[in-house]
């Protein structure tokens, strides 16, 4: 790590500098601060979890109602309500990120390989702006356009008036869904694993690609079988990085998700993408004026743990990942 | 760089011999898999260049037909009409004050939390500690941060950095948000100032050593102004993050239209103690999910911080350009 650590063994080990303690004492202050965050946050969860069990992951009953009677709830400590069953908002979060990836990889692969080789020399010295202005669109402006212009879309063209009346009753459908959330998820995450899939398609080393050619293959598939091959490394961090980004973002998910605790029914054919979702991170956005409710802030610091746990497993999948690619020096 | 191109050749120069065959093979040799394959790609790389433009076209069109000059200078104020809201100058200078608190309490720790890593890294736990550290919080959500400060500072001994009553802080102020704002744009400071400090030759810092220099003059002289670059990088990237963030400005920042100084403080002091909205927050809160639901006004503060974000991620680009890989982003 350090650059110039290498002494010799047996040489005398000079004492630490001054700068050296000061930048010591600072990196590990930042370490305990982050630290004691972590241990904040699972502290302050662990109410909501300790009175629910295991049962918390589960499902049962309406869990707005839930989130509802624990804002409600005395304001004598012994009385709290904690009775939460989450797995609406679990699978409102799997279902989104999870289809936003699935959707997303092969067309960030694709984009990849377009920008890489395929594209002709005009494109792709755009396709890289365009990259990087994708990313650099704030969430709140996606939810805008998602709100305002494709919800409205979904709403006049997608559903249909007869399944509306059928379920208004129990949920309202109102263009903003699991459909609308995922393909704008996607929108978000498709610019990071193009990034990072093109950065490794371009550190093929470029005798293997040239030995592919001079064998006689196309381009396509020297692109195929060589180099999306030697990136596999990297795509797998693609995916990792890309749901990492999905989890968490809230604000967007917040606007366009339907704002209604629903866990979408599979058996509902087509109109299951069209039904309202509400994942963790926009359920934290949308309760968040309870907050000051002690169980209910509770109950959300445990939703906030749920998610942190899920990015520290998932950066250290990333880590691990990312292994192999330092072995080959490919990144 | 296509990876079988041939290596660039002036345009001007004359064409070499007649025996040079064709560098690129048709498609119309191959067989029907890969054309799909080639055709896919396409499809996909026109697609995303066009979901990019058709973004920017729209939210420029939107945002030239909304956009009223005055709206940049005069104060929003809540009225039934919507022509009687006034402007967004208030969440202008919010966005301005936050990027200011959050950038100044980032780069300092940052580049210090680098150049301890880099330069001395030791003892090696603590330093993959430390490393391992600011990967949590890059990967971690910003609405998990946001929540961890509502109660982190709503703790009586930090009663001083918002409207507090005798016992209980109220936790939000732009001082709180822009705290809590350091600590997204932390990892990419830390991130992009280690990349250039790694690329630093060590010859570099051999010679200054060899001048009789110690460890920390060959920091202040000859590392820091090496990687300026690097923090420069790190910054606007962090700035970006920063502005478009809206999750932290929400829940930290007590949302209110205007900024509200706290009564009875020193000028500056009330101002930092007091609350406010940004750009973010003031799209969010004219969004149809907030109260405002005045379309006009969001997108034109929409226009405007689509602007400043893409011009903070030009000038990035722009700094990290020709020095090693732009991927300091990716994080």
């Amino acid at each position: 790590m350090s650059a110039l650590s290498s002494r010799r063994r047996g040489a005398p080990r000079r004492p630490p500098e001054r700068a050296e303690l000061w930048l010591g004492a600072l990196a590990a202050t930042l370490l305990l601060l982050i630290a004691g965050m972590l241990a904040f946050v699972f502290k302050e969860a662990w109410p909501s979890f300790s009175h629910n069990g295991l049962a918390w992951f589960g499902s049962g009953g309406n869990t707005g109602q839930q989130l509802a009677a624990i804002y409600e709830s005395p304001a004598n400590p012994d009385e709290y309500v904690y009775h939460l069953r989450a797995w609406p908002l679990l699978y409102g979060t799997l279902l989104s990120t999870g289809l936003a990836v699935l959707i997303g990889l092969p067309f960030a692969l694709l984009c990849s390989l377009f920008m890489v080789e395929f594209a002709p020399p005009g494109l792709k010295r755009i396709m890289t702006p365009v990259v990087r202005f994708l990313a650099a669109v704030p969430s709140v402006v996606y939810g805008l356009i998602g709100i305002l212009v494709l919800a409205p879309w979904i709403d006049r063209h997608l559903v249909s008036a007869s399944f509306k009346l059928d379920v208004n009753a129990i949920v309202p459908v109102s263009g903003g869904g699991l459909l609308l959330a995922s393909i704008i998820l996607m929108v978000m995450i498709v610019p990071i694993m193009i990034a990072i899939i093109s950065d490794a398609l371009r550190a093929v080393p470029r005798s293997w690609v040239e030995g592919s050619a001079a064998l006689g293959v196309n381009r396509w598939r020297t692109m195929w079988k060589v180099s999306v091959r030697t990136a596999r490394p990297a795509i797998a961090a693609a995916v990792v990085l890309a749901t990492a980004r999905a989890l968490g973002e809230a604000i967007m998910l917040a606007m366009v998700s339907g704002s209604f605790i629903w866990a979408p029914n599979p058996l509902d054919g087509l109109n299951f993408f069209l039904e309202p979702i509400m994942p963790l991170a926009a359920t934290i956005v949308g309760q968040q004026e309870g907050f000051s409710a002690v169980p209910l802030g509770q109950t959300l610091y445990a939703i906030a743990a749920v998610l942190l746990v899920s990015s520290a497993i998932l950066s250290f999948a990333g880590w691990a990942v990312r292994q192999p690619l330092r072995k080959y020096a490919a990144r | 760089m296509s990876a079988l191109a041939t290596p660039p050749r002036d345009p001007r120069a004359p064409l070499p011999g007649p025996r040079r065959t064709k560098a690129r093979d048709s498609a119309s040799s191959w067989p029907l898999r890969d054309r799909i394959g080639l055709a896919l790609c396409w499809g996909a790389g026109i697609t995303l260049t066009l979901v990019a433009g058709s973004v920017l076209l729209y939210m420029c069109f939107k945002g030239i037909t909304q956009l009223r000059p005055a709206m940049l200078w005069t104060h929003p104020s809540s009225d039934v009409d919507q022509s009687q809201t006034g402007g967004f100058l208030d969440p202008i200078q919010g966005t301005l004050m936050l990027t200011t608190i959050g950038i100044a309490i980032a780069v300092p720790i940052g580049v210090s939390v680098a150049l301890w890593l880099v330069e001395y890294g030791r003892p090696a736990p603590l330093a993959r500690a430390v490393e391992s550290a600011v990967d949590i919080i890059a990967g971690s959500p910003s609405v998990v941060l946001a929540l961890f400060g509502l109660s982190f500072f709503s703790e009586s001994f930090l009663s001083w950095m918002s409207f507090h009553a005798e016992d209980a802080a109220f936790g939000r102020s732009f001082m709180i948000a822009g705290t809590v704002m350091s600590l997204i744009a932390l990892p990419l400071v830390v991130g992009a100032t280690r990349e250039a400090l790694l690329q630093v030759p060590n010859h570099v810092r051999e010679a200054s050593l060899a001048l009789g220099k110690t460890k920390a003059s060959t920091i202040r002289a000859v590392l820091l102004p090496a990687v300026r670059p690097g923090i420069a990088t790190g910054t606007a990237l962090g700035m970006g993050r920063i502005i478009g963030d809206t999750a932290i400005v929400i829940l930290l920042l007590g949302n209110t239209l205007t900024i509200q100084p706290r009564d009875g403080a020193a000028p500056v002091v009330g101002l930092l103690q007091g609350t406010g909205s940004t750009l973010t927050s003031y799209i969010y809160g004219n969004s149809p999910t907030g109260e405002g639901n005045a379309p006009e006004k969001a997108y034109a503060a929409a226009f405007v911080l689509l602007l400043i974000v893409v011009a903070l991620n030009a000038l990035a680009t722009r700094i990290a350009r020709g020095r090693g890989k732009d991927t300091a982003w990716i994080r």
